[in-house]
């Protein structure tokens, strides 16, 4: 039982060992940049897989979460606390005495004084939870497209903030984020030093919370959800407490977009407002909908393939438009994800036949 | 011991008086129950009891403390469990997957726990288990354990629904319409396996259409017609209740 459940992911280690391996006996360890991004995308997509495929809603402003945790640490590593330190900010002071606070020279040669990116991340974190509990606890009571609509509306108001906001650099986003470093030596960085490092990282984070979401489906709550999502009346019935499991999901999938975006931003050391927008709600939705919605392998494996794909410009300038197409041809011939097609079956059926 | 007392609960939607002063009480260890014409209010005052709808006025309390007013899951938290004239089982799931949604008011698990599988509520899970085995070896439907329950044979389903409804171990059991879309065959079943429900000493509240199945199994019926309690007796005197007579077969003398 507990081999079944473990082997696929020892396998799964394996193959990004390999792949590694693979970049560098050819030559191209390039790639692993794009696969790093690609696995905290996945990240984000895999809770959304939750939320969607195993709660049964709908969360059309995932981006936003993204965004909330990105730029949220972002500010917090980037803007220089000196003159209000001089000033004698109590709170500052506060946390200066605590060494939670670093020093460090910035792109210009001019130092910097700003927040531990240790603490920048737990605030991150703590702001997107806030957050989620406050947008998710009035439009979790509505249903289907009334909720995809409210998501959808929370999604463009973080877009429109983070463009229109000074602190947030407006159209330009945040540049200049330091590396974050996760232990002595292990460090969140774009540096090209750090790439193989960086891939290693990324992954096991992306392991880690599939192995959590995958245990979390697997029990009590797990089942809840499950049932909320056939009958949600019937769920009730058994003494399940809806709201509050669909609000905990939401808020957990929330946290998890907002790791993915706090290290993505640590890692590509800045932020920029087209991580909120739209497109890219639109963009996770559409792979766990790919992925088969109820099937957290499913989305894994196909944010991996379609995130690296749009990452290497595989799409070129019609990017957005072929994550929209896929969504629709998705819902018309393969409501089930593409690894339930039909198609398969058709190909199964016939060679057992011969 | 009175279990379920129901004191002059009204239900109105609108301008429709759907459940008009209705009183009774359950006492312990008994089936009772609620019959009438089609539209008379029985399930309407099913999901009041469940708290699936709110009471426009009245009392309902239950081990002599208020139910009225609480959500469905504070409900079965309490002790009552139901089932639905259109069952509702969770599709995707299987048989013993739906029981184990029933243990639920009975584990306590959360989302850490779910997370991380710590020893105790693998220990727990361990438990849900065990317990939703048991109630599928009750209901003689062990062998469908791992079928997705929606796939079952209506019967089947209905004693899966049944195992669901009893997961929680109840001290009150709503059963609404369980005879519905059942052959006679199936309704001799379902009253075998309600007998045998009673036997475990949990209390049955049923509302149903199908009078042979009421007759048989009922300690005492209530009948409804247009939301009004007209009679409330043993099932011999509901019998030969002349109103109770008139609303099934129509007046004599029409």
């Amino acid at each position: 039982m507990k081999a079944r459940k473990y082997l696929p992911i020892l396998i799964l280690l394996l193959v990004l060992a390999g792949v590694q391996q693979l970049t560098r006996m050819t030559g191209t360890a390039y790639f692993l940049t794009q696969m790093t991004m690609t696995a905290y995308y996945s990240l984000l997509i895999i809770g959304l897989c939750l939320v969607m495929g195993y709660a049964g809603q709908i969360s059309l402003g995932h981006a936003g979460f993204f965004a909330i945790g990105g730029y949220t640490s972002a500010v917090l590593t980037t803007y220089d606390l000196a003159p209000l330190l001089a000033k004698g900010n109590g709170v500052i002071s506060f946390l200066a005495t605590w060494g939670l606070l670093v020093s460090r020279d910035n792109l210009y040669g001019e130092t910097l004084l700003s927040v531990n990116p240790w603490l920048a991340c737990v605030g991150a974190i703590m702001l997107t939870i806030i957050i989620a509990f406050l947008i998710g606890m009035p439009v979790l009571k509505l249903k289907g497209h009334y909720l995809a609509m409210a998501t959808l509306g929370f999604g463009i108001i973080i877009y429109r903030v983070v463009l229109a906001t000074e602190i947030f650099g407006e159209a330009d986003g945040i540049s200049d984020v330091p590396g974050f470093p996760l232990l002595p030596g292990i460090i969140v960085s774009g540096d090209f030093s750090n790439r193989v490092q960086n891939y290693y990282i990324a992954c096991l984070l992306l392991i880690t919370g599939f192995v959590l979401l995958q245990n979390l489906i697997d029990s009590r709550v797990g089942r809840a959800l499950r049932a909320i999502h056939g009958s949600e009346e019937a769920a009730n019935a058994m003494g399940v407490d809806t709201a509050r499991y669909k609000l905990y999901t939401f808020v957990l999938s929330a946290v998890f977009a907002s790791i993915a975006g706090i290290f993505l931003t640590h890692y590509n050391g800045g932020i920029g407002p087209s991580e909120a927008g739209i497109m890219k709600s639109v963009r996770y939705v559409a792979i766990v909908a790919i992925g088969g919605m109820a099937n957290l392998w499913g989305a894994l494996v196909m944010a991996a393939v379609l995130n690296f794909l749009s990452l290497r410009g595989m799409f070129g300038s019609y990017d957005d438009a072929v994550f929209g197409a896929i969504l629709i041809l998705i819902m018309l011939f393969a409501p089930h994800g593409l690894l339930r097609l039909q198609v398969w079956r058709f190909f199964k059926k016939s060679s057992t036949d011969t | 011991m009175t279990l379920l007392d129901i004191k002059d609960v009204n239900k109105h939607f609108g301008g429709l008086q759907a459940v008009s002063q209705v009183s009774f009480s359950v006492r312990q260890g008994m089936i009772k129950s609620v019959i009438g014409p089609n539209g008379a209010g029985k399930t309407t005052l099913f999901n009041l009891i469940a708290g699936n709808l709110p009471l426009s006025s009245g009392q309902i309390f239950f081990n002599a403390r208020p139910i009225h007013g609480l959500k469905p899951y504070q409900i079965a938290r309490r002790g009552i469990s139901r089932t639905f004239q259109n069952m509702k089982l969770f599709p995707g799931m299987t048989a013993l997957e739906n029981i184990m949604v029933g243990r639920h008011t009975r584990s306590r698990a959360g989302f850490i726990g779910g997370m991380f599988h710590f020893p105790a509520s693998r220990k727990e899970e361990k438990a849900i288990r065990d317990k939703s085995c048991e109630l599928l070896h009750l209901l003689e439907i062990s062998q469908y354990a791992d079928v997705e329950a929606s796939s079952l044979a209506f019967g089947q389903q209905r004693a899966v629904e049944f195992a669901r409804a009893l997961a929680s171990e109840p001290t009150l059991l709503l059963l609404d319409e369980p005879a519905a879309g059942l052959n006679i065959y199936e309704t001799a079943e379902i009253a075998r396996l309600i007998m045998k429900i009673k036997a475990q000493g949990i209390t049955v509240l049923l509302v149903e259409h199908d009078m042979s199945l009421v007759m048989d199994i009922s300690d005492e019926i209530v009948v409804l017609n247009f939301g009004q309690k007209i009679a409330e007796d043993l099932p011999s005197a509901i019998q030969q209740n002349r109103e109770v007579i008139q609303i099934y077969l129509g007046d004599a003398d029409a």
